[in-house]
């Protein structure tokens, strides 16, 4: 059971941090599909650090070396977002897809020539870490805590605040339910855009080491993050957009994923004989079945999606 | 009076033109990134990409390798034309990986547990496509879901589903995480004396003519009929269309399921001609649908064009596979390609660029050039770090 909990908590904090990076840039306007992406560059930023710093390393500066080369490396990839869709108005669909696959194809190129500069007979995509992981690590009992557990829940309440309490917030909110009347008073909208498109680079980022370091102590990125970016997709929807009710989402999501995970350790689960299949499958489902009944007064941003145009005020 | 009309004025040279630019710009960056690998291969190396199956020593070597991208390319036009028919509709296909799964999945399941002909299993296949596309079509219509985030939704949902089904003890050797071979017989798309034109490569089979065939069909449907034309309306502006007498909510769904049935057809072009089978063990959503999204816009949104970019698209992929491994990654191609559908999506602004270059080098009138303009190569790169 402390490993189920262990988990939930986890995975729950990895859609969470995604889901809430999501949801700045939605609200801004921008449709960020790019999540995956977004993570996978994350991801890579913070496994490459881990690898690259010299054993003995404190584990403070492990810490914070990793998180920040983390969330610099996602918030640079969400410029290719941000350039495109908001600068030059492209199909924000489009390019979201595009930075997916650009994301994995680029991580696999550069960790596969990083590991054959280092060993020219080694060809794997992976990158380990064992060690530096375990600064991340505090036994409490038999519960593994991890520091990125804390930091998503105060990125959670910092959301929450920025987004509600702020004039900033507010006016980002504006910027994507009406951003001719937002430029009318003065803000400047592609400014705002800009702004939201790079916070989820931000909360993608970090949610993309935290993924990587959730029970692993290596990863082949051949693999992505395995579609973890669109589940925090859903996990926004699901949360219609606010952050509480994502936090909320997350924890059940990830609940189910893990349960994908530790299913058989628990006796009654385990005699119900259902595949990890069906609880990979439930989350998006329910997703489904929520928006099916949501979407006629959806809560989602309303001019989200729509490349603003000055001219066309 | 008739003036002399500039080539660069005419709208599918325009299209044929930014596609291209969107070709170099991406070897281009795939080239700087071999070089700064290992700058003494690179040349050899982007070169091999861009001619796949010419490199090859034997005439039949040529051939068999021409054969093996062409069996590949007729799937990767199938996904590619469920989306280009869905994008004239004004419908984002991102839902045709799911499509494509479910296609992989029915088929392969009445192929190999119940030995149906060929046939019949690729008419499963396109049922199948078409019945999941129709419920992104359905949510859309009746529940205001966004097609792109149900399809993304039901990539996910079908791919596990398909797993399930296809790891049952009837499809699946207990020992593999593959489903079993195709059996002996018409349960094959047969070949009809094609694999004799490319060195006996079996896998080249009268899937790749039909996929050229729907390519046609497709462009006939859009352009010259009048179903089409409602469609096309429907996606223009769905209030006008009703207005005008058109059932707008049907209209949605059918396009989705010819959308699904596309993508279900690419599935079977690909399993049942025996090229590989379903890895049950996959756990994300197949490359071919989204490349297919490549090929769509590579091919400047046109079925007729979606034809070649679908093999140049899989040409690289292949060329990729052939580099010297030792030295370089074989993904260089995934990300040369991935690069080309992220610059597709700047293709309108480089057609306005076009055009505003013309209109200014003929009057010498005033620039009306209101997109800022930044330095996208510079991001481009940063991004790739």
């Amino acid at each position: 059971m402390v490993l189920l909990l262990q988990y939930t908590i986890i995975f729950a904090s990895v859609l969470c941090l995604v889901a809430l990076g999501g949801c700045f840039s939605e609200h801004s306007g921008v449709i960020n599909l790019g999540l995956e992406g977004i993570m996978v560059m994350g991801a890579l930023g913070g496994a490459v650090t881990m690898f690259m710093l010299p054993a003995g390393t404190s584990k403070i500066v492990i810490v914070i070396a990793t998180t920040l080369a983390a969330i610099l490396l996602g918030m640079l990839f969400s410029c290719l977002l941000a350039v495109a869709c908001i600068n030059f108005k492209a199909d924000q669909t489009l390019i979201g897809t595009a930075m997916n696959l650009l994301a994995t194809a680029a991580a696999t190129v550069f960790v596969r020539a990083m590991n054959t500069s280092i060993n020219p007979d080694n060809v794997s995509t992976s990158i380990q870490y064992i060690q530096p992981k375990k600064a991340f690590l505090k036994y409490i009992g038999g519960f593994e805590f991890n520091w990125f557990m804390l930091m998503a829940v105060v990125l959670l309440i910092a959301s929450y605040i920025l987004l509600y309490k702020t004039r900033f917030g507010l006016r980002l909110m504006a910027c994507g339910e009406n951003p001719q009347a937002a430029d009318s008073v003065g803000i400047n909208v592609y400014k705002m855009r800009w702004a939201g498109v790079l916070i989820s680079g931000f909360l993608g980022g970090l949610g993309g080491i935290v993924y990587i370091t959730a029970g692993v102590s290596e990863w082949k990125f051949e693999m992505g993050v395995a579609g973890f970016g669109f589940l925090a997709l859903a996990v926004m929807i699901f949360g219609q957009w606010k952050p509480t009710n994502i936090a909320l989402a997350a924890l059940l999501f990830g609940l189910f994923r893990a349960l994908s995970n530790v299913y058989t350790g628990i006796p009654f689960l385990a005699a119900m004989n259902i595949p990890s299949t069906v609880y990979n499958m439930l989350p998006y489902i329910i997703s489904l079945i929520v928006l099916a009944f949501t979407s006629k007064n959806s809560r989602a941003p309303k001019a989200e999606g729509i490349p603003y145009d000055k001219g066309m005020r | 009076m008739k003036e002399k009309k500039s080539l660069l004025k005419n709208p599918s040279f325009q299209a044929i033109l930014t596609s291209l630019i969107c070709i170099v710009l991406g070897l281009l960056i795939g080239y700087i990134v071999l070089l700064m690998i290992n700058p003494a291969g690179a040349g050899d190396a982007i070169k091999t990409i861009i001619l796949n199956f010419l490199t090859r020593s034997s005439s039949a070597a040529r051939a068999k390798a021409l054969g093996n991208t062409l069996a590949k390319t007729a799937p990767l036009l199938m996904c590619a034309l469920s989306i280009c028919f869905c994008y004239k509709v004004g419908l984002f296909n991102i839902g045709a990986p799911g499509q494509y799964e479910a296609g992989a999945c029915i088929g392969l399941y009445a192929a190999i547990a119940w030995h149906t002909p060929w046939f019949i299993s690729l008419i499963l296949a396109a049922l199948a496509g078409a019945v999941v596309g129709s419920i992104s079509g359905a949510l859309k219509a009746y529940r205001n879901v966004n097609e792109v985030i149900s399809g993304i939704m039901l990539n996910w949902i079908i791919l596990y589903l398909t797993n399930t089904i296809l790891g049952g003890k009837k499809t699946k050797d207990i020992a593999s995480p593959y489903t079993m071979k195709l059996g002996a017989g018409n349960t094959k798309i047969p070949s009809a004396g094609l694999n004799t034109l490319f060195a006996n490569n079996t896998t080249v089979t009268i899937a790749i003519p039909l996929a050229i065939l729907f390519a046609i069909l497709i462009w006939v449907i859009l352009s010259k009929t009048k179903f089409g034309y409602e469609l096309r309306a429907t996606g223009f502006n769905k209030e006008a269309a009703k207005y005008a007498g058109m059932k707008e909510k049907q209209n949605i769904i059918v396009t989705l399921a010819i959308g699904g049935a596309l993508a279900g057809i690419g599935a079977a072009f690909l399993f049942l001609t025996g090229y590989q089978e379903w890895s049950t063990t996959q756990n994300s959503v197949p490359a071919m649908g989204f490349n297919g999204i490549a090929a769509t816009f590579l091919g400047g949104l046109h079925p007729i064009g979606t034809i070649f970019a679908s093999f140049f698209i899989q040409s690289i992929t292949d060329g990729g596979a052939l580099i010297n491994k030792s030295v370089y990654p074989s993904q260089i191609s995934d990300l040369i390609s991935s690069i080309i559908i992220y610059l597709c999506g700047f293709v309108l602004f480089f057609k306005f660029a076009i055009n505003n270059w013309i209109s200014k080098k003929d009057k010498g009138g005033p620039n009306v050039n209101d997109v800022p303009v930044k330095d996208d190569a510079a991001k481009a790169e940063g991004g790739e770090k």
